[in-house]
C-alpha cells in the first residue's frame, strides 16, 4: 500500500460513518516548585535568559543531580489525585539524545518505574454524561532548555540562521501524565480530549502544584490520533476488538480549544488519506493555531533508540506508606464533588452552573459570595461584562479580572449597593463599567459619577402626583383593580426622576394612591 | 615523630604537618620545596599537566599566617598536595587528560577540591591520567603519557599514573585519585606507592568528572599508609550535592592506621586472584606478605571468589553504558573544544557536536562510547547491560559471603610489575588484564587499598598486595596496611622508595 501524505480532509460526520476514533494524550505539566528538579536555580518564568542556571542545570563536567523532595510530594499528589498507584520503589533513568537544548545530552526521567501508575480520571461533558479517562502513568522527568532560532519565516530550526539556547527551562520539575488508548468515545472524541485536558487542569489547578497556563507552557499537550473501521457502536464489543490503526503525535497543542480542534483536525485527515485506500505515516505533526491544520514534523521510526538505562547518579525514590498516607491527607476536594457542591450551595441550575463553570468564574464567585455577595448576584456580575470582555480579549476571566484588578470584593460591594438600596440595576452596570476603567471601587465610582436612588421621598412624591394628575384613564383603570396598569405611571415617573428613583417605591406609592 | 630529612620533599606528610603544627618550618617552604623538585624532575616524569605555583604559594602564605594568627588549623594545614585532573578546580585548568576539555576552566570547584582548601592543603597542580580515567599506564593521556620514576622507560600505572608517579618522585606528599576498576591502588602498586579506594559513597563525587558513576570513587594517595588516612579523613564526609554519598562520619581511619593492629583478624586470600597469569615476583611478595601478616598475629585462610572470574567481563559492559551516556555532554555547544567540520559552509549543531568529538576524542574513548552504545542499544540491552548488572549482583554476594567468614581479604594488586610503555597499547585486552583484581572492589563497592609488597626477583620493579574489606569498614584497610607496612620497612631497613633510582641524574634519563 502506498504512504500517501495528503491534505486532504474527509467531512467530519462521513469519516465518522466509517471509521472509530481512538486517541491517547500525554500531557506535560511544570511543578510550580520554588527550585528546579535537581539542583537549586529558581524556576520563575520570564527570567533573563541564562540567568536561572548552575554547574547542575548546564551540565558542566562533574556536577550531580539532587532530587527535589518537593517535587516528587507533588508527583506523588498527582498520581493519588488520578486514583493511581503509587511506586513503593522507583528509579530515573537516562533518555540518551543529542540536542543542543539538552545540557547532559541524556534527559533524566522516568522510564519504566513511574511513581504513579493505573489509575482513571472521570471527566464530565457538555451533556452531563461522564466519560472515564484510564490513566497509564504519571512519572517525574525534567524540562530541557529553550531553542530559539533566529532568521527564517517559521520560528522553526529550518531555514533559520542560527539558534539560541536559553537554559533557565533546563531542569523544571516536569510530570507527564500519558493515558491509556482512548476508546469508546465515537463522535464525540474531540469533545472528549477536551473535557480531559480541561478536567486536568482544573485538578492540578486544586491541587495547587502547577501554575497550569497552556499559553506559557506550563501545560503542553500530545495528541494521539490513530483510526480503525467502524464496524458498530463505539462501545460495542465487536468495535472494540478491531485493531489500532496507526498513530500520529501532534505536538504542543496548548489551548483547551486547540486539544479539541486539533483532535477533530487529526480525524478527519487520517479518514481521508484511509478513506482514500492510502496508509498513516506514523510521525509527529505540528499543530497551527492560526490556520488550524497539523503540518508533517519527524518521522518517527521504530530504530529511534533512546537507550535508556537507571540513572547512576541518583538513588531510588521509596516513599514510605505514611508518607503517601499523608500527601493522601493533603488531596483537595475532587472538583467534580466539589462542583456539586457548590452548585447546591448556591442554588445555580445545571445549566447556570455549566456557564459558571466553562468561564472559569467557580473560584471567583466562591470567593465573591465569601466577600457577602449572594450567590446570584455574583453570578450574574462576573459572567456579564468582565466575562464578555475577557473572552474578547481571548483572555481567561481570572486572569483578566487580575489585570484590571477587579476583585471578588468588588462585586461583593457593588452587589451590597443594590442590595443597600442605593443603586438600581441600570446604575449598578454604569458603577461596574467604571471599576472595569479603573476608576476605583464601586462605592468610590458611583460617588464620582454621581449615581444613587433618590432617597427622598418628598421628591418621589411630587413626581407620582405629577404623573397621576397627567394621566387620569391609567389612575381610573388602576383604582379599578388593574394593577398592571400601573407600570405605564412607573416609567413616567422615573423619567421625571430621571432614572435616580427606586422603581419599587415609585410602585408602592403609586398604588397607595389609587387603591 | 622523626625529625625532618634536610630535604623536605622527602618527608613524610605526618612528619611535614608535626613540624608545620608546631611551626617549626612554614607552609611557603614546604610548598616552594617541592616547586623546586618540580621544575628539577617532572621534565623527566610528566606527572603534572599543570602546575600553579603562585596558586600554592599564595595558599601556603594564607595558611602561614592563620596560623601565626593562632588559629587552630586541620591536621594536614600547609601540606602541599597533587590533585588529579579530573576534578574540577575553580580557576585552574581541568582537562581529564583529553583534547576535548582543552582550555576549559571549571567555575566551580569539586567537593573533595573544596574539602582540600578548606582543611589548608596548597594545590601544587593537576597531574596526569589516561583520557577521562581510560586507560591504565597515563598512555592514553592526550597530553602524553607519565613515566614510572622507578624505570622512566615504563609506565605508571592509570589512570591515576600523574598521582602516583608524582609521589614516587617527591614532588608531592599527597595526592589525590579516582578508581573506577584500579585506577588509585594499581598506579600505587607499580610506583611503591600507597593509595585507598573508599568504600562506594564514602568521598563525594561532585566534581569528579564522571566515567562510571556507578563505579567511580575518589581517594587519597600518599607514601605511607598514615599519610593516606589523614587524606583519606580530610576528603571523606556525607556531601549532600551527591545523592550516592553514605551519610555517616569517616570511619576512623587515622585511629587505625596509627593502632597498627592485625592481632586476632581473620584474613581471606582470594583463591581467584593469584593464579595464572600473575608474574613469579609478585606472586612470592604476596606470599611473603601475607606469612608476615600471620607472624603479626592474623588468621589467614583461604577464600573463594567463585564469580570473580566474570568481574572483567561485567566491568566493561557496565563501564562503557556509563560512559557513553556521561561522555554525551562533551558537545561543543556550551564549553571545551569546538571544532567546525571542514569544507561546510553553515554547520549545523550535529555537525560541529560530530567533528568535535572526532577530534577531541582519544581511540580508547572512542571505543568504549561505542562499545557502551551498543550494549544499551534496544535488543542488546537485556543480553549485556542487564545481565552485567545481574553478574554484578553474584560479585556483591560473593563478597558479603567471604566477609561472612573473615574481616578482610587480600590479593596482589596487579599481576605485573610495570610493562614498559608502548608494549600493551596495541592490545586493549592486555591492557585491561591489568585491572583483574581491582574490579571486583568497584563492582561491589567495597573498599580497597594498596600497599607495597616488595621488589620482584625478575626485574627488581615494585609489586603491590591489595587489601579489601566490607563496605563502610574501611578502617580495616588501614589496620591491616599500616601494621603490615610497618613490619615490611622493618625488614627492608627504611621505606622501599629509598631503593628507587635517583632522578635528575644522567643515569635516570636513559632511554629518554
Ligand atoms: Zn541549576
Amino acid at each position: 500500500m502506498a504512504t500517501v501524505a495528503t491534505d486532504a480532509v474527509l467531512d467530519y460526520d462521513e469519516a465518522m460513518e466509517k471509521f472509530d476514533p481512538v486517541m491517547g494524550l500525554e500531557v506535560h505539566v511544570e511543578l510550580h516548585t520554588a527550585t528546579k528538579m535537581f539542583c537549586g536555580c529558581p524556576t520563575e518564568f520570564g527570567a533573563e535568559p541564562n540567568s536561572q542556571v548552575c554547574p547542575v542545570c548546564l551540565g558542566l563536567p562533574g556536577a550531580l543531580p539532587v532530587v527535589n523532595e518537593k517535587a516528587v510530594e507533588s508527583a506523588i499528589r498527582i498520581g493519588l489525585a488520578l486514583n493511581c498507584e503509587i511506586a513503593e520503589w522507583c528509579r530515573f533513568a537516562r533518555k540518551n539524545y543529542f540536542y543542543p537544548d539538552m545540557p547532559k545530552n541524556f534527559q533524566t526521567s522516568q522510564y519504566d518505574e513511574p511513581i504513579a501508575f493505573q489509575g482513571h480520571l472521570d471527566v464530565e461533558l457538555e451533556d452531563g454524561s461522564t466519560y472515564r479517562v484510564e490513566i497509564e502513568r504519571a512519572h517525574m522527568e525534567e524540562d530541557t532548555g529553550k531553542s530559539l532560532h533566529i532568521g527564517g519565516a517559521t520560528g522553526r530550526i529550518h531555514g533559520a540562521d542560527h539558534s539560541l539556547v536559553d537554559y533557565n527551562r533546563a531542569g523544571i520539575p516536569l510530570i507527564e501524565i500519558v493515558t491509556k488508548p482512548m476508546v469508546g468515545a465515537g463522535e464525540r472524541a474531540p469533545e472528549v480530549a477536551k473535557a480531559y485536558v480541561s478536567a486536568l487542569r482544573e485538578l492540578l489547578r486544586a491541587l495547587d502544584v502547577s501554575d497550569v497556563k497552556m499559553e506559557q507552557g506550563s501545560m503542553r499537550c500530545d495528541a494521539n490520533v490513530s483510526l480503525r473501521p467502524r464496524v458498530g457502536d463505539p462501545l460495542s464489543e465487536e468495535q472494540l476488538a478491531v485493531p489500532l490503526g496507526t498513530r500520529t503525535e501532534t505536538k504542543n497543542v496548548n489551548s483547551l480549544r486547540s486539544v479539541e480542534r486539533a483532535v477533530r483536525y487529526e480525524i478527519s485527515r487520517h479518514a481521508a488519506i484511509l478513506a482514500s485506500g492510502g496508509s498513516i505515516l506514523q510521525e509527529t505533526r505540528h499543530w497551527h493555531e492560526d490556520t488550524g491544520i497539523t503540518t508533517s514534523g519527524r518521522v518517527k521510526s521504530d530504530a529511534e533508540d533512546y537507550r535508556y538505562f537507571p540513572e547512576p547518579d541518583l538513588v531510588p525514590v521509596a516513599p514510605t506508606r505514611a508518607t503517601v498516607d499523608a500527601l493522601r491527607g493533603t488531596l483537595p476536594e475532587p472538583p467534580g464533588l466539589r462542583r456539586r457542591r457548590l452548585q447546591s450551595d448556591w442554588g445555580y441550575s445545571d445549566l447556570e452552573m455549566r456557564d459558571v463553570v466553562n468561564a472559569g468564574a467557580v473560584e471567583l464567585i466562591e470567593q465573591t459570595v465569601a466577600a457577602g455577595s449572594s450567590a446570584a448576584a455574583a453570578r450574574k456580575w462576573w459572567l456579564g461584562e468582565p466575562s464578555r470582555r475577557a473572552n474578547a480579549e481571548g483572555q481567561d476571566i481570572v486572569t483578566y479580572a487580575a489585570g484590571l484588578g477587579l476583585t471578588p470584593a468588588h462585586i461583593a460591594e457593588l452587589d451590597g449597593l443594590v442590595a443597600a438600596g442605593r443603586l438600581n440595576d441600570s446604575m449598578a452596570r454604569q458603577v461596574l463599567d467604571g471599576v472595569l476603567a479603573g476608576e476605583g471601587t464601586p462605592t468610590a465610582v458611583a460617588d464620582a459619577r454621581g449615581l444613587e436612588l433618590v432617597r427622598d421621598d418628598g421628591a418621589l412624591e411630587a413626581a407620582v402626583d405629577k404623573v397621576i394628575e397627567a394621566n387620569p384613564d391609567v389612575a381610573a383603570k388602576i383604582r379599578d383593580g388593574k394593577v398592571q396598569a400601573a407600570g405605564a405611571l412607573i416609567g413616567q415617573v422615573m423619567k421625571e426622576m430621571k432614572g435616580q428613583a427606586d422603581a419599587g417605591k415609585a410602585r408602592e406609592l403609586i398604588l397607595a394612591k389609587l387603591q | 615523630m622523626t625529625d625532618l630529612p634536610t630535604d623536605l620533599t622527602r618527608a613524610t606528610a605526618a612528619d611535614l604537618a608535626h613540624a608545620l603544627a608546631s611551626s617549626t618550618i612554614s607552609s611557603a617552604e614546604v610548598t616552594q620545596a617541592h616547586l623546586d623538585r618540580i621544575a628539577a624532575v617532572d621534565g623527566q616524569v610528566h606527572s603534572y599537566l599543570h602546575v600553579d605555583g603562585e596558586g600554592a604559594l599564595a595558599q601556603a602564605r594564607a595558611i602561614d599566617e592563620r596560623r601565626h594568627a593562632g588559629e587552630s588549623l586541620g591536621a594536614l594545614a600547609g601540606v602541599p598536595i597533587a590533585v588529579k585532573d579530573v576534578m574540577a578546580t575553580k580557576g585552574l585548568p581541568t582537562t581529564c587528560g583529553s583534547r576535548i576539555l582543552e582550555g576549559w576552566i571549571p567555575p566551580y570547584d569539586a567537593t573533595v577540591v573544596t574539602k582540600l582548601r578548606q582543611a589548608g592543603l596548597p594545590i601544587l597542580g593537576k597531574t596526569n591520567m589516561d583520557e577521562f580515567a581510560m586507560g591504565s599506564s597515563t598512555e592514553h593521556s592526550a597530553y602524553g603519557p607519565s613515566h614510572n620514576p622507578w624505570d622512566l622507560d615504563r609506565i605508571p600505572g592509570g589512570s591515576g599514573g600523574g598521582s602516583s608517579s608524582v609521589l614516587a618522585s617527591f614532588q608531592a606528599p599527597l595526592a589525590t585519585g579516582t578508581d573506577t576498576g584500579g585506577s588509585i591502588r594499581q598506579p600505587a602498586a607499580v610506583t611503591a606507592t600507597v593509595g585507598t579506594k573508599p568504600t562506594y559513597g564514602g568521598v563525594s563525587r561532585y566534581g569528579l568528572v564522571a566515567l562510571a558513576s556507578s563505579l567511580d570513587q575518589a581517594g587519597p594517595c600518599g607514601r605511607t599508609v598514615l599519610d593516606t588516612a589523614l587524606l583519606h579523613a580530610v576528603m571523606g564526609g556525607h556531601d549532600p550535592m551527591d545523592s550516592t554519598s553514605i551519610d555517616a562520619p569517616v570511619p576512623p581511619v587515622v585511629e587505625a592506621a596509627r593502632s597498627a593492629d592485625v592481632r586476632g583478624m581473620r584474613i581471606g586470600v582470594v583463591k581467584e586472584l593469584g593464579g595464572e597469569g600473575y608474574q613469579p615476583g609478585v606472586r612470592a611478595r604476596f606470599d611473603e606478605a601475607v606469612a608476615l601478616l600471620e607472624e603479626l598475629g592474623a588468621e589467614v585462610v583461604e577464600v573463594s571468589c567463585p564469580n570473580f572470574e566474570y568481574a572483567l567481563a561485567t566491568y566493561y559492559l557496565i563501564l562503557p553504558s556509563e560512559a557513553s551516556s556521561n561522555l554525551a555532554k562533551f558537545d561543543a555547544m556550551r564549553y571545551g573544544m569546538r571544532v567546525l567540520p571542514e569544507g561546510v559552509d553553515a554547520p549545523s549543531a550535529e555537525q560541529v557536536m560530530a567533528a568535535t568529538r572526532d577530534a577531541g576524542f582519544g581511540p580508547e574513548v572512542k571505543r568504549r562510547i561505542i562499545l557502551g552504545t551498543y550494549a544499551l542499544s534496544s535488543g542488546y540491552y537485556d543480553a549485556y547491560y542487564g545481565s552485567a548488572q545481574k553478574v554484578r549482583a553474584l560479585i556483591a554476594q560473593d563478597f558479603s559471603k567471604a566477609y561472612d567468614k573473615v574481616d578482610v581479604l587480600v590479593s596482589p594488586t596487579a599481576p605485573t610489575t610495570a610493562f614498559r610503555l608502548g608494549d600493551k597499547l596495541e592490545d586493549p585486552m592486555a591492557m585491561y588484564l591489568n585491572d583483574i583484581a581491582t574490579i571486583p572492589a568497584n563492582l561491589a563497592g567495597v573498599p580497597g587499598m594498596s600497599i607495597p609488597s616488595g621488589l620482584a626477583d625478575e626485574d627488581g620493579l615494585p609489586a603491590g598486595i591489595q587489601i579489601l574489606a566490607p563496605a563502610t569498614k574501611d578502617e580495616r584497610l588501614y589496620s591491616v596496611g599500616a601494621a603490615l607496612e610497618a613490619a615490611l620497612v622493618d625488614r627492608w631497613g627504611g621505606p622501599i622508595l629509598d631503593r628507587a633510582p635517583e632522578l635528575g641524574g644522567v643515569a635516570a634519563v636513559k632511554g629518554a
